[in-house]
């Protein structure tokens, strides 16, 4: 009886798991999986999609992603570097549309400037201490 | 000279106050994991989507621009959330909201199966197998939920399930579409 249970049990887990699996009854876009003819042009959309973010699993690159939604982006990445689209219209398509979180490429904004300026005030910061502390006549 | 110091370490306490308050600032934020479409207030961009099902026709950005306000459901017969929200679907198209929806990466077998279970609200329903359609609106998932109006110009995104307690508000956010 416990073991017709169990069975049982197994059998539910496994049916529970089934509309998830369906995810993936759809082939995969054309573009997923399938690198383009041009080595530059796959190149290039290599680089692009090494940073952009993977919107379901979201701490990995949709060129790292196995996710379906993240193959379906390298499809529209490289059907669009196809049509001669230039990568970085495509980063800015994607912004416009999630933010600057799907782009794992810095950029300077209203919010992230301090980011860029800090490090350079720091330094001339440094620079002036150890002027006045080394250099110049006592 | 010990003048000098004293500024300086004042300096400092106030530095590290400033610190701690963008810490407590940014730690009383409650935590929103979600990624909001930035295409709210802007048109719809173009598409035509084929049917995902031969009772319903599909879907394209024209018929979203004829003057009534929809809302778009993005949807999936292989997402378990998307089955939770059908009672509130059911209950928003019964209170009259025209519901049109795109289903994302489906085959059109799963689609029927799928509103044979959990019923049928919608009045189009486009299949979007390489999810074109949901980038190009910013989703970022399944169930999410649009509010666009009769212009075509989407005005709100719900994302994740339809609860209860929505169903007032986007039927609140319908109307004030259609104004």
């Amino acid at each position: 009886m416990a073991r017709v249970l169990s069975l049982l049990a197994v059998l539910a887990v496994l049916l529970g798991a089934l509309p998830l699996q369906a995810q993936n009854d759809l082939p995969p876009a054309p573009y997923a999986y399938k690198q383009l003819d041009d080595p530059a042009q796959e190149a290039a959309a290599q680089k692009l999609m090494e940073t952009l973010r993977c919107l379901k699993c979201q701490s990995q690159s949709i060129a790292d992603s196995d996710a379906p939604m993240a193959g379906d982006m390298r499809h529209q990445v490289r059907s669009r570097i196809a049509a001669g689209e230039d990568p970085e219209a495509i980063r800015s398509w994607l912004i416009d549309r999630y933010g600057d979180y799907v782009s794992y490429a810095p950029r300077v904004t209203a919010t992230t400037w301090p980011l860029f300026a800090l490090p350079l005030v720091l330094l001339a910061l440094g620079l002036l201490i150890m002027l006045r502390r080394f250099g110049g006549p006592k | 000279m010990i003048k000098r110091v004293r500024w300086g370490l004042w300096l400092l306490v106030v530095l590290a106050l400033t610190l701690f308050a963008l810490f407590a600032i940014q730690l009383s934020r409650p935590k929103d994991n979600f990624v909001h479409s930035g295409m709210i207030g802007k048109p719809i961009p173009e598409f035509a989507l084929k049917p995902a099902v031969d009772d319903r026709p599909g879907l394209s950005s024209a018929d979203l621009a004829q003057g009534e306000p929809h809302l778009l459901n993005i949807f999936a017969s292989w997402c378990v959330p998307c089955a939770a929200e059908a009672p509130q679907l059911a209950e928003l198209e019964a209170q009259g909201a025209n519901i049109v929806s795109v289903a994302i990466r489906d085959r059109p077998e799963d689609v029927r199966a799928f509103l044979d279970m959990y019923g049928n609200p919608y009045s189009r329903i486009g299949a979007d197998d390489l999810s074109e359609v949901q980038f190009a609106i910013g989703s970022s998932g399944v169930p999410e939920t649009f509010v666009v109006d009769g212009k075509g110009v989407i005005q709100y995104q719900h994302i994740g399930d339809i609860r209860e307690d929505d169903v007032p508000m986007l039927l609140e956010k319908l109307k004030g579409a259609g104004q």
